[in-house]
């Protein structure tokens, strides 16, 4: 049983909480998130960012930051936005959102800066 | 004029052989694979097969005269060769939508697949596909919630969903059963599943499974911050006590539940699908005893066509077939009736078997399950071929994984996630898989373990029915 690894997640530990898509893989860097964006920006959906505090991830409403960002396809802009959210709200989760109004559905959500657990 | 009454046995394609009639669009078309007894010639074959899914009896009835039969009659109105085999043709018939009570597909299928099927003319005979005009299909119930409205109740966006059937299949006590939920959903999955014959034995009672995994859900939701789900299997013998198990389910505030929609019946499985759809449940769906109805190439049902009716009848869930595990499934057939589960259009498509235009209107689509004989190694290829509106189940793959069934649900959800930022920036997964769940493995103990335990595994066998191809 000594090779036998324990699975460390505790209901205790506010760190063992993820944060769907891409919360299994390490924290984004700058140019991943760029990428997720190029990604959003090629698929034509409008992008959007949210955050909220780590304790009240389970909502299903996060604070919207401004307006979802209907019709942007400038990388920087976008980029600059999320930049400006995470900025201002440094301890909180920031998700980026790519909105597919034709499927009405959400076509891409991933957390690209992750609050503060500890 | 009125017709005189004429005793006797007429030939079938004097009433129903009619290769100048064009389809009305409030027609059902059906496509049968037939192959005749020898010497029968085809468009005799092809109008009895009109007759007897109709109006058609085999000798004429004075009471034929009493109703307008030119108006009510199934019509055959093409044949054409099989690819690949001269002892086959096609035979389309047109349906005159009257003949079918609205919003039952019991009632069509009790027509179209009826008496015909042991018809004597015939050696052998297979549904390959049926066209539903809109104007049946808005009859039906169709899927109680949808993929979009699946994916906002879990919370799940941008990905394909993760999820796992507990086994051993039959054997655990409810407690032990739902530990194993548990530690699969806290390591990462979005759902697990009760194995389609998994009722309510003498060695777990249904109502027992149904509290403890509701727990394991509601522990492994606080613990991991995601939303999660158990398919609770509420197949029975009775229709009666279907929905009384799923009017349990719906109590403890299970957000999916699940049925087997050959196995119980088709009118049993449409309650279950009302309910859920008016109670807010998803609803999952297995396909045990498909491969009786439609792995045989020549007698039967098309997949296909066991997709489509699933549409209209609801559900939100159906296994499809993975293309690359150990299950039957051609590629580019499968891809044809996963478009049959999820698209709002499909355009007729020989090359994928696709014999009719279906319009779906505004039903809902349902999310295509792959799932049996997968691990980790196949990822990347099932995140190509299925994209993000499916559901992976990898059962093996995640409780066989040597660390237990946390760190297999996690090395799984690391392999998904990598696949799908790797899909994103533009990579070709099926050609660089291997690399991107090998660099996802270095930030991933219990990726790196899944991928040395199941590098070895391959299922090639060929596959029994393969789409119709020309052979000289």
């Amino acid at each position: 049983m000594s090779q036998v690894q324990d699975y460390k997640s505790r209901v205790s530990d506010p760190a063992s909480r993820k944060f769907e898509t891409f919360s299994y893989l390490p924290a984004m860097t700058d140019a991943d998130i760029r990428k997720q964006v190029e990604y959003i920006v090629s698929k034509g959906w409008n992008p959007a960012v949210e955050h909220t505090e780590p304790q009240y991830l389970m909502d299903n409403y996060w604070y919207m930051w401004k307006l979802p960002m209907f019709g942007e396809t400038d990388v920087d802009t976008i980029l600059a936005e999320c930049k400006a959210c995470h900025e201002a709200n440094p301890g909180n989760h920031v998700r980026l959102i790519g909105y597919n109004n034709f499927s009405q559905s959400q076509g891409a959500s991933m957390v690209i800066y992750r609050g503060n657990t500890k | 004029m009125a017709k005189t009454y004429q005793a006797g046995v007429k030939e079938y394609r004097a009433t129903y052989w009619e290769p100048n009639y064009t389809p009305k669009d409030t027609d059902i078309l059906a496509c049968f694979k037939v192959t005749p007894q020898p010497g029968i010639d085809r468009e005799e074959v092809a109008a009895a097969v009109a007759a007897e899914s109709s109006t058609g009896t085999w000798t004429t009835v004075w009471t034929d005269l009493l109703t307008d039969l030119s108006y009510y009659k199934g019509r055959a109105y093409r044949i054409e060769d099989v690819p690949g085999s001269d002892a086959e043709f096609y035979a389309f018939i047109a349906y005159p939508i009257d003949l079918f009570e609205p919003g039952s597909i019991v009632n069509v299928f009790t027509s179209l697949v009826g008496n015909v099927f042991g018809f004597k003319a015939l050696r052998s005979i297979r549904l390959e596909d049926i066209r539903f005009p809109v104007a049946y299909l808005t009859t039906c119930d169709g899927p109680p919630h949808g993929i979009q409205v699946e994916r906002d109740i879990m919370n799940k966006y941008g990905r394909p969903l993760l999820g796992c059937t507990i086994k051993p299949k039959l054997g655990l006590s409810a407690k032990n059963y739902g530990r194993a939920v548990y530690e699969a959903l806290r390591g990462g999955l979005d759902f697990t599943k009760d194995d389609e014959n998994v009722n309510s034995q003498p060695f777990m009672n249904w109502k027992q499974r149904f509290d403890f995994c509701q727990e394991a859900i509601e522990k492994a939701e606080r613990e991991t911050g995601e939303r999660k789900g158990h398919y609770l299997n509420v197949t029975a013998a009775t229709a009666e006590e279907m929905i009384k198990r799923a009017e349990y389910a719906k109590e403890i505030g299970t957000p999916i539940i699940m049925t087997d929609y050959i196995t119980a019946g088709f009118a049993a499985h449409t309650s279950i699908s009302r309910f859920c759809k008016e109670n807010g449940i998803l609803l999952h769906v297995h396909r045990a005893m498909h491969g009786v109805i439609d792995r045989n190439p020549h007698h039967g049902i098309h997949f296909r066509v066991l997709a489509k009716i699933l549409r209209l009848m609801g559900g939100d869930h159906l296994h499809s077939g993975t293309v690359v595990g150990k299950l039957e499934g051609d590629r580019t057939a499968t891809l044809g009736w996963i478009d049959i589960m999820r698209e709002e259009f499909v355009k007729e498509d020989r090359s994928r078997g696709i014999f009719f235009d279906q319009d779906f209107a505004y039903m809902p689509g349902m999310i295509p399950v792959a799932s049996g004989g997968i691990h980790v190694w196949h990822m990347p290829a099932l995140v190509n071929i299925f994209g993000d509106d499916s559901v992976l189940q990898f059962g093996g793959g995640t409780l066989g994984h040597p660390w237990g069934n946390a760190a297999g649900a996690c090395a799984n959800r690391v392999a998904l996630e990598a696949c799908v930022k790797a899909r994103n920036e533009g990579a070709e997964l099926e050609k660089e898989g291997g690399n991107i769940l090998r660099a996802a493995a270095e930030h991933s103990p219990e990726l790196k373990i899944a991928l040395e335990t199941w590098k070895e595994i391959r299922f090639e066998f060929d596959t029994v029915d393969k789409l119709d191809v020309a052979h000289k």
